[in-house]
């Protein structure tokens, strides 16, 4: 028996090819992106985080943004999950009669419109997150030539903002319409969902819009680039995956009562 | 001058965006929990045996009830998971990668004081009417469903859903940022497989609150409609609650059991993966040797967390799910026993035959191995749905998860203070403290005898027939005065609980040792060396440590060029060549070694 069995050459020092932008990390990364500019063989992945580069930051919230939605799929998935148990649910009466409580709520036809609006405005936000990066334009900001960013990308930002109040109210209407079928939050089961579903992606949209304000503003007042397609990136992202999960949604309420 | 220097106070210590300091604010929460937590265990523990004291008439039912609540709401949420992952994850983590700061420090510093608020929640709800929740913290319904149901189940049992919901929220929004800061700010060399395992601890413990805790919220959020909205999501039409009928939809109480399992058993491992990961290191560097199969151990680590998410239907056994299901989940639960059993055997392998120095932080490690041996070796047996249908809801699984989570975590975070007491302690002025090593030793050997005099016990009155959350173990009265066949049953146990409780006196006592030891090591402790125990992980490198000292802005370029635990024996003793060191000469020596033919 050997005293030590703990093998003592597990890893070595790894080869750095450094004339390959190699930061020994494993991976290379691509050599004409990430190079630091300081001639051969800088690359942005030797140095200390904090100076990796002009989209170090942003590709950071994106990420911890990509996280968050992340967990928020997963309140979704427990939400949309307990929808299909107590859909199937159902009881024995007194007389041993199977009774099945479960009455479909039909889905008020402007939820049609609003998901259309919301697809739009998935458009026009894409469209703000563009010109954020439009290389042209970021020159001249970067040599001060104006803000020709903040200007293109307003219009686009302020659409996006009136799309998502236009589907609010759609939802509000709808909300209005069922009220008016004497269909409450308490009225059965299908109901409790149908407005619970709509009432927390109403909030996520909410939150959304509050983003977007926040995104709106931060074009006027912030004067450095990074800080501005911080906002309207991770905003975009976030209002695309509120988008998405509202076709998932839209079809579970539409299609499988 | 006063009002500048408080405001510097205030700046510093409370609105503080530094993540070392607010890995301090969590653990300071943390050791005001655990302290209350401890109290109310022993409250139990004499009101069990002796019912008549203090007071001089046994506490009511609902009272011994909700004691037990706030016993394991606050332990499990409050200590086990703000300690490890968000305590030293702040203070520990970002320097263990050579990073400069977490990746989101405002965030960072609002899930700190969103976890205090939650924990302020959940105490006051003891003073409200009614008192606090009384349902366990696992909150099953129909009890937790319905005010009526007990006094807690009023306003109590709301303060505790708010509570438990911005906790998750808190802890959610921290493991964003504990996952983007070791995904993005890892220094250069810094790979994924040279990560410390104390890293991998805390990024798969993220993972899985990051899935874990939006569920819990969901699934409060419907809770909360039930309470309040009329809804009955989990109330099933015809249920009798405290002579109340509900009328309502077709409900089902396990429906929230799968919720909250879902969420329940990762919660558990999140507890525990930050200790595995610190004993594979603290081993390691302790009896100088490489982590045995480093790399098989980063797979267990996921493995574990993987499998973590599948398996909470073993809670669920006798609550009356079909006999296929939980024959699936009892095998993916005894599944878990593999990774968990090759993570054992790297630790022995680790230290077999080493010379180990026995510090008080290797001495906790060691005693962690220990308590996550004896507290898994009865996880299979419960894990089997037949004997569990006999062992659920005894005294037999409240050993089992003390042993393996609260015991063995709690040495985790011992091991860790006093491992990592110089770094906590380290400011500007003078370089960081250690504790008291001799007094180390003797309160680790008094909580190792502590821990199993109290919980081995527990495995055979649980076996006996000893029922969880029962307020009283004497004079159960039966038909026409006499004693109950339960009462009988119970008496038979009276010994063995005397025992118990006197061990558990004995247990919280052992602890003021350390808190006597902590309190005077902050201010007397003996100065240590820039690495103490000749560590090699990045969070000893002397540009870190004393770390808040330069501005981040100043820290030198920091490159990594080896896994972690490499050491090396020489004529003159071992050395240590930590992960910062580039030293061509002893990493040819290295080669040399192997290379070489044994004589
Ligand atoms: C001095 C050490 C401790 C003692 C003597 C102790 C004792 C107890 C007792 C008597 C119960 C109630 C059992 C019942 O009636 O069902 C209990 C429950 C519990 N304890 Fe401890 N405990 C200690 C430490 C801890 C720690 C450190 C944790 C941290 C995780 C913890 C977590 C729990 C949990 C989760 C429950 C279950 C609560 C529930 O069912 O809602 N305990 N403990
Ligand atoms: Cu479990």
């Amino acid at each position: 028996m050997p005293a030590i069995i703990t093998p003592n050459k597990t890893d070595q020092e790894r080869k750095r090819r450094l004339e390959d932008h190699d930061g020994g990390s494993g991976r290379r990364p691509p050599t004409d992106k990430r190079t630091g500019g300081g001639g051969d063989g800088d690359n942005w992945n030797d140095r200390s985080h904090g100076r990796r580069g002009p989209y170090e930051r942003l590709h950071r919230y994106r990420m911890g943004i990509f996280f968050a939605l992340a967990s928020d799929l997963m309140f979704f998935v427990a939400i949309v999950s307990t929808f299909f148990v107590n859909q199937s649910a159902s009881h024995l009466n007194v007389y041993n009669h199977f009774v099945d409580t479960w009455v479909p709520t039909v889905i008020p036809p402007i939820l049609w419109l609003n998901t259309v609006v919301l697809l739009i405005s998935s458009g026009t936000i894409e469209m703000a997150r563009r010109t954020m990066f439009h290389e042209t334009d970021v020159m001249d900001e970067w040599l001060g030539l104006g803000k020709p960013i903040t200007r293109r990308a307003l219009p686009w930002l302020s659409a996006t903002i009136v799309l998502g109040f236009l589907f609010l109210a759609g939802q509000w209407i709808a909300w209005r319409q069922l009220a008016s079928q004497h269909v409450f939050f308490r009225t059965n089961q299908s109901s409790h969902f149908f407005y619970l579903i709509t009432g927390v992606h109403a909030v996520h949209l909410f939150i959304g819009i509050a983003a977007l304000i926040a995104a709106f503003t931060g074009l006027y007042v912030s004067r450095q680039l990074e800080n501005r397609q911080i906002l309207v990136d991770s905003t975009a992202w976030y209002w695309h995956a509120m988008g998405l999960l509202w076709l998932f949604l839209f079809t579970l309420l539409a299609f499988f009562q | 001058m006063t009002s500048i220097r408080s405001k510097n106070f205030f700046k510093t210590y409370i609105a503080t965006t530094d993540h070392r300091t607010i890995g301090i604010q969590y653990l300071v929460l943390a050791l005001i929990s655990v302290a209350i937590g401890t109290l109310l265990s022993l409250l139990m523990r004499i009101h069990l045996v002796w019912p008549t004291w203090p007071l001089s008439h046994p506490i009511l039912p609902e009272d011994y009830l909700a004691i037990v609540t706030i016993h394991g709401t606050i332990m499990l949420f409050f200590v086990l998971t703000t300690a490890p992952q968000a305590g030293f994850g702040n203070l520990i983590l970002p320097a263990q990668i050579g990073a400069r700061s977490m990746a989101f420090p405002v965030l960072n510093a609002s899930s700190f004081w969103l976890t205090a608020t939650a924990l302020l929640i959940l105490l006051s709800s003891t003073f409200v009417p009614g008192g606090a929740a009384i349902s366990g913290w696992t909150a099953y319904p129909p009890l937790s469903a319905v005010p009526g149901a007990g006094p807690g189940q009023g306003l109590g049992m709301d303060l505790w859903l708010v509570s438990i919901a911005l906790f998750a929220i808190a802890t959610t929004a921290s493991s964003i940022n504990t996952l983007t800061t070791i995904i993005r700010n890892r220094c250069h060399g810094m790979t994924w497989e040279r990560l410390p395992l104390t890293v991998w601890g805390w990024f798969t413990a993220a993972i899985l609150s990051l899935i874990a805790f939006s569920v819990v919220l969901a699934a409060i959020l419907l809770l909360l409609c039930d309470r309040h909205a009329g809804t009955s999501f989990f109330v099933p039409n015809g249920d009798l609650v405290s002579g109340v009928i509900h009328h309502g939809g077709d409900g089902s109480p396990l429906l929230w059991l799968h919720l909250f399992w879902f969420f329940g058993h990762p919660e558990v491992y999140i507890a525990i993966l930050p200790g595995l990961g610190l004993t594979s290191m603290l081993l390691a560097n302790f009896s100088h040797r490489k982590v045995f199969a480093y790399r098989t151990m980063i797979t267990t680590t996921l493995l574990i967390g993987f499998l973590g998410i599948l398996l909470w239907g073993h809670h669920m056994f006798v609550a009356g799910l079909n006999p296929f299901v939980s024959s699936a989940f009892s095998i993916s639960t005894t599944a878990i026993a593999l990774p968990a059993s090759a993570k054992v055997l790297s630790w022995l392998a680790t230290i077999w035959r080493s010379k180990p120095q026995y510090t008080t932080a290797m001495l906790f490690s060691l005693g962690f191995v220990s308590l996550f041996v004896t507290g898994g070796l009865t996880g299979p047996i419960l894990a089997q749905p037949i004997l569990d249908e006999y062992l659920h809801n005894t005294f037999f699984v409240v050993a089992h998860f003390h042993l393996i989570m609260a015991m063995a975590g709690v040495f985790a975070l011992y091991a860790a203070t006093y491992y990592w007491f110089p770094l906590i302690t380290a400011t500007t002025k003078h370089p960081g403290r250690l504790m008291s090593e001799p007094l180390g030793h003797l309160h680790f050997w008094l909580t190792l005898i502590g821990a199993y005099a109290v919980f081995l016990p527990m495995h055979l009155t649980g076996l006996a027939g000893e029922p969880r959350h029962y307020a009283q173990l004497t004079g159960i009265p039966g038909p026409g005065g006499s004693l109950s066949p339960t009462g009988l049953l119970l008496a038979q146990t009276i010994p063995l609980n005397l025992h118990i409780t006197y061990a558990a006196i004995f247990l919280a006592t052992a602890q003021l040792l350390f808190l006597f030891n902590l309190f005077r090591s902050l201010r007397k402790g003996q100065f240590a060396t820039s690495n103490p125990w000749r560590a090699t992980t990045l969070e000893w490198h002397p540009a870190m440590n004393p770390f808040p000292p330069i501005p981040a802005s100043d820290i030198p370029v920091i490159t990594v060029h080896r896994a972690p635990c490499h050491y090396e024996s020489t004529a003159n003793g071992d050395t240590s060549l930590p992960q910062w060191t580039s030293d061509p000469v002893s990493q040819i020596s290295i080669e040399d070694t192997t290379n070489a033919k044994p004589e």
